[in-house]
């Protein structure tokens, strides 16, 4: 009777999801024969799956075969319409961490500014509350027209919609620094540079962070739709791409990729995170 | 100049008044012409309720706030922002959370020599976390730390950039009585051993008795001002579990207490002939007659 709570939890999990592949595999077994009374029009522009009888819903055993296909063979490239889901994962990723890492040059040092002067808070305060509730992908139209090139315009994208919460957070973590410890620093004469990077940076940190967490969050979430408008490469394309294709099959697998991979990067920020947070 | 040992003003407070603007206009005046002294390695205290204005004192002393009107000189020039040279000790440790004790420390002794290597800044501090008693601790983190153990932290760090005086606000009133007494006497030999010039806000009569050679006066506030100047009657070689056997303890702490009980109050009302801002009056309680008002007030 000593079985680990984290051992309890994860047998709980693996429960879980056998229950769910189970219901899933259940649920896409299929009809009883072909169906009759189909016109015959519609089902020669259906093909097999309707006709058969069998649903267009591939089961779990389906999408095991095909995600062991693009494992073995990640990075193939036959023409634009037949990249390797490794390729389109990566051309995501990178306008991702690129949009992203432009937003951190601006939100951080920016939020300082904000977070240190109250004027400044109070001047920029109207602009930011009314780009903020903005849908990120709002911007895409002038993006496209003022920048011309639709790569670019992706990356803008993600740019203006992580910015916001690394600025507010990082605003929030510096107006948020204890008075002590600045006073700490003044006492001993140190200079406002170096207050900044010895007693601000880290004093607020932990909240930066939360704030850059929040961003690549966000920053994935929009990737996807940002690429089903613009098109060409990215997982996003990809998922619209074989959506066109009716191949549910891979749309899962890609449902499935996004998701793991937006994993990765949050648990990433979070090591980080946890790395900067201090005891209080 | 003369022998700074033998100046009696090596800090002086000159006729200085704080003044905040009142929420529904006008000001608050938290003390207006306030004049004391101090001589190098004096140990003071100040005593008087809360809302005097004794943390404010300190404030412009540190150099974190500055009066409306007149100066505080240190060792003859005026105090224009923090220094070096005045050390502070906070009322909360206000240790640097994500330092460790000897990052705390030698973050105050890089700041003093910024031209040392590091192995000489951290030996530095090392030495004086030795002195406070915490030799094995230093790679802790604050929270790590019982509340006396960080406020010997925040000596050590005060200590460590060998300052011309220690500003102490209220250090040990967040502590337990036991603890307090052991970091009181640890204070008391350092001040003395080094000579250290050391201003103390205090709220607690027999730590004012214990460690200070003078005790400042304030009545309440607002426009709180100094009543008097209390000198201990007490040897300078006292012992704290022995004090209460000298024959004027007594004496003075029930001076001091009249004073924080009663006059502190009523001592604006009536201001006693003679009484000059510029020189306080200068009390020396005694077990055989004390030149303090005392006895009428209290009944």
């Amino acid at each position: 009777m000593t079985i680990s709570p984290n051992l309890r939890a994860s047998v709980l999990s693996l429960t879980i999801l056998l229950v769910f592949l189970a219901a899933w595999q259940i649920a896409t077994l299929g009809g009883s024969g072909p169906a009759s009374n189909i016109d015959p029009e519609y089902a020669k522009l259906m093909g097999q799956q309707v006709t058969q009888g069998k649903s267009a819903m591939p089961g779990p055993l389906d999408v095991a075969k095909t995600i062991w296909g693009h494992l073995k063979d990640p990075f193939y490239d036959k023409g634009p319409n037949d990249k390797g889901l490794g390729i389109q994962l990566a051309y995501s990723l990178g306008r991702v961490l690129l949009g992203y890492a432009l937003a951190v040059l601006l939100a951080i040092p920016l939020g300082f500014l904000i977070g240190m002067s109250p004027l400044i808070s109070k001047a920029l305060d109207p602009f930011i509350q009314v780009l903020k509730p903005i849908s990120p992908l709002a911007w895409m139209p002038l993006a496209l027209y003022t920048i011309k090139d639709s790569g670019i315009s992706a990356i803008f994208v993600i740019f203006i919609c992580s910015v916001w919460p690394m600025l507010l957070n990082t605003a929030f973590g510096v107006s948020a620094v204890r008075k002590e410890w600045l006073n700490v620093a003044r006492t001993l004469e140190v200079g406002p540079v170096r207050r900044a990077f010895t007693v601000i940076l880290p004093a607020a940190a932990p909240t930066i962070l939360t704030g850059m967490r929040i961003s690549i969050g966000i920053a994935w979430l929009v990737i996807v739709a940002a690429e089903m408008l613009v098109g060409g490469t990215g997982i996003g394309y990809f998922v619209w791409n074989e959506w066109n294709n009716l191949s549910i099959t891979n749309v899962i697998v890609a449902i499935f990729v996004i998701g793991v991979m937006g994993m990765l990067l949050d648990q990433t920020l979070a090591r980080f995170q946890r790395a900067v947070t201090y005891p209080d | 100049m003369q022998d700074l040992s033998a100046n009696p003003k090596f800090i002086s407070i000159e006729g200085i008044s704080r003044r905040y603007p009142k929420s529904g206009g006008g000001t608050t005046t938290i003390f207006e012409d306030l004049w004391f002294s101090m001589r190098k390695g004096e140990f003071a205290c100040v005593i008087g309720h809360s809302g005097c204005g004794k943390t404010t004192v300190l404030n412009i002393l540190n150099g974190l706030d500055a009066p409306d009107d007149g100066a505080a000189i240190v060792d003859g020039r005026a105090i224009e922002g923090p220094s070096l040279d005045r050390a502070v000790i906070f009322q909360g440790h206000s240790l640097l959370p994500w330092r460790t004790v000897l990052g705390n420390v030698a973050y105050a002794v890089a700041a003093r020599h910024r031209d040392w290597p590091r192995a000489k800044v951290q030996a530095h501090a090392m030495a004086f976390i030795e002195k406070v008693g915490l030799k094995g601790s230093e790679l802790k983190k604050p929270s790590e730390l019982s509340g006396g153990m960080k406020q010997r932290v925040g000596i050590a760090r005060a200590l460590s950039i060998e300052p011309k005086m220690m500003l102490m606000d209220e250090p040990f009133s967040a502590l337990d009585a036991l603890t307090r007494g052991t970091l009181q006497d640890e204070v008391r030999r350092i001040c003395l051993e080094t000579g250290q010039t050391a201003f103390m806000i205090t709220h607690d009569v027999d730590e004012a008795i214990y460690l200070a050679d003078r005790i400042v006066l304030m009545t309440n506030g607002p426009q709180a001002m100094v009543a008097e100047i209390v000198e201990n009657p007490l040897p300078r070689n006292r012992v704290r579990t022995e004090i209460h056997h000298h024959p004027d303890y007594y004496a003075i702490r029930n001076h001091l207490i009249d004073f924080l009980v009663f006059r502190s109050k009523t001592f604006k009302d009536a201001i006693p002939a003679g009484y000059d801002r510029r020189h306080p009056p200068v009390v020396r309680p005694a077990a055989s007659g004390s030149t303090a008002p005392s006895g009428s007030r209290a009944a």
